[in-house]
């Protein structure tokens, strides 16, 4: 079954003349993405974790790779983010609640493994096209079924909770790094669009999961997700990187470190 | 300001980026109904050929310089017509009891959208416009509150329709500003989160109509006339690298298209929301 054989069988990785183009439209952003850290530092805002742990922070250890900085680091961010989704989905694709779920849920939740699939690949591959491969974040390996928020693929109910957590946290990550993206080249101009084309994707998904939970209730997008600017809750949250980090790592599905030190916060 | 002079202040700075003059701008989002046809034409074309629908993404996104105030105004018009859409549409009595839970959830943060808005524009904000939502102005003869004499049935369905026309267009639309809008931090991240609950609008509203919650292809199940609503989400390059036949295993370009909702150009919005604009 092709399903089970994704790592093998996955899309064919871009040809050389795509990465070509897609380098040659990125890489100024992200030789700038470095200067631009370097500012970005001093006005921090205290959002940069003060006290980053040690053991995740150790220059010496090889084995823990950093997303990066500047444009390059929101990118392997985001790439982080659809690696969970879509493995997460890979699994319940794989589990007795997808096996026996009514045709509609189905559709659903084969769609979204898709797009999720998508996103990932595509930032894998636009991705590696700007950089040398030692800067492009590595196949993360996920556990679902261990810890505090283990997943029980056979459960309806935890399936949908869990995606409608990820999916949700999706829409807030994308909605906070959107400033972040360093627009003073073509190419940040592009990353900023990309953002908008999948952020509303994931918000979509976000409301049909929601809707499934509660069908034909507010909660496709209820006052507890959503908050007011000086208004009734009507807003998506948009939430800093290093606040998505520290949420997704409290989940404790990713099993391979690694570390979000440069990230820009402003 | 009123409607008007907001797309002439736009068909101005349009003329600095673009060979149309002014008045050529003008008079074509004037006559949105009879030439909606013709309207689409241009999406066609810039369908064809990648370099032509990068010059599209890159107009939208950068090329186009919109003032701020600008862009929160045609944000503004667009919440102004989906909050009286909504508002109407929850007094007509065509909405069935099982669906007012939802339509009244929307039509709150569409309330909440103009209130931002307005606190935020102060005396720069337009004016409310004067909405027809037959489409009388763009040649329609719909009923979608059933104040016509249409059954209530087939009111609703229009009802529906409308809904997942302005949800999707909006969506489209705040996604086409987010370069516009990408100088100013608070700004783009105000509208990013107006522009993912439009996003969870559309998807509900899709699949009450048993359609699914993301737009694939350039699929339409509107009225023909509202084709424009989906031009150009058939794209399949993304970050000018082409992705079409890449994905067969998992959807394919369906899936594919599905996955990256496409924004739409101020003057494409204005085209479709002209169908609905009186004054």
């Amino acid at each position: 079954m092709k399903r089970n054989e994704i790592k093998e069988n996955g899309p064919e990785p871009l040809n050389g003349r795509d990465r070509r183009k897609f380098l040659k439209l990125s890489g100024m952003a992200l030789v700038g993405g470095g200067l631009l850290l370097s500012c970005s530092d001093d006005d921090d805002m205290g959002m940069v974790d003060p006290d980053p742990d040690p053991m995740d922070d150790d220059p010496m250890d090889p084995e823990v790779f950093d997303l990066g900085s500047g444009n390059l680091g929101i990118l392997n961010y985001a790439f982080a983010l659809e690696q969970l989704e879509a493995a997460f989905y890979e699994e319940v694709l794989k589990g007795d609640y997808y096996a026996g779920a009514s045709a509609e849920e189905k559709a659903i939740l084969e769609d979204t493994t898709n797009h999720e699939i998508i996103h990932r690949e595509f930032f894998k591959a636009a991705i590696s096209g700007a950089v040398s491969a030692e800067q492009v974040l590595p196949d993360l390996e996920f556990d679902f079924s261990t810890g505090p928020n283990a997943v029980d693929f056979s459960s309806r109910d935890s399936v949908l909770a869990t995606a409608v957590a990820l999916e949700d946290t999706g829409v807030s990550a994308y909605n906070g790094a959107g400033k972040l993206i360093d627009v003073s080249d073509e190419a940040g101009v592009t990353y900023l669009g990309l953002a908008g084309k999948i952020v509303s994707v994931e918000a979509r998904h976000a409301s049909a999961f929601r809707d499934l939970v509660s069908p034909n209730t507010s909660n496709f997008a209820s006052d507890d997700i959503l908050v007011g600017l000086d208004t009734d809750p009507a807003f998506d949250k948009a939430t800093a990187p290093a606040d998505v980090i520290a949420a997704v790592l409290d989940l404790q599905f990713i099993v391979t470190e690694f570390t979000a030190n440069n990230l820009p916060t402003a | 300001m009123n409607f008007i002079k907001l797309l002439e202040s736009l068909s101005d700075k349009e003329a600095l980026t673009k060979k149309s003059s002014r008045r050529d701008s003008f008079s074509q989002m004037k006559s949105f109904g009879k030439n909606a046809a013709l309207a689409s034409i241009p999406f066609g074309l810039a369908a064809t050929s990648s370099k032509a629908k990068a010059a599209t993404n890159a107009m939208a996104a950068a090329a186009f310089q919109a003032s701020s105030t600008d862009v929160l105004n045609f944000a503004l018009t667009l919440e102004y017509l989906e909050q009286e859409f909504y508002q109407k549409g929850l007094n007509s009595g065509v909405i069935s009891d099982d669906d007012m839970t939802v339509f009244e959830t929307i039509s709150k943060h569409e309330d909440a959208h103009v209130e931002f808005l307005l606190n935020f524009l102060q005396e720069d904000a337009v004016d409310k416009p004067t909405f027809d939502f037959t489409g009388g102005p763009g040649g329609l003869t719909l009923d979608p509150f059933g104040e016509n004499g249409t059954d209530t049935a087939t009111a609703y369905a229009q009802f529906m329709a409308l809904a997942q026309g302005f949800e999707d267009t909006g969506v489209r639309a705040y996604k086409g500003q987010a370069g516009a809008l990408a100088s100013d931090d608070a700004l783009l991240e105000y509208a990013l989160q107006i522009h993912s609950v439009e996003a969870r609008h559309a998807s509900k509203v899709r699949r009450m109509r048993m359609e699914k919650g993301w737009i694939v292809q350039n699929n339409n199940t509107l009225p023909d006339a509202f084709a424009p609503i989906y031009a150009g989400e058939e794209n399949t390059n993304q970050g000018d690298v082409e992705l079409s036949g890449m994905f067969s295993d998992f959807g394919g370009d369906d899936a594919l298209t599905a996955a990256f909702d496409e924004p739409l150009t101020m003057e494409e919005v204005l085209t479709i929301g002209g169908f609905f604009i009186e004054s």
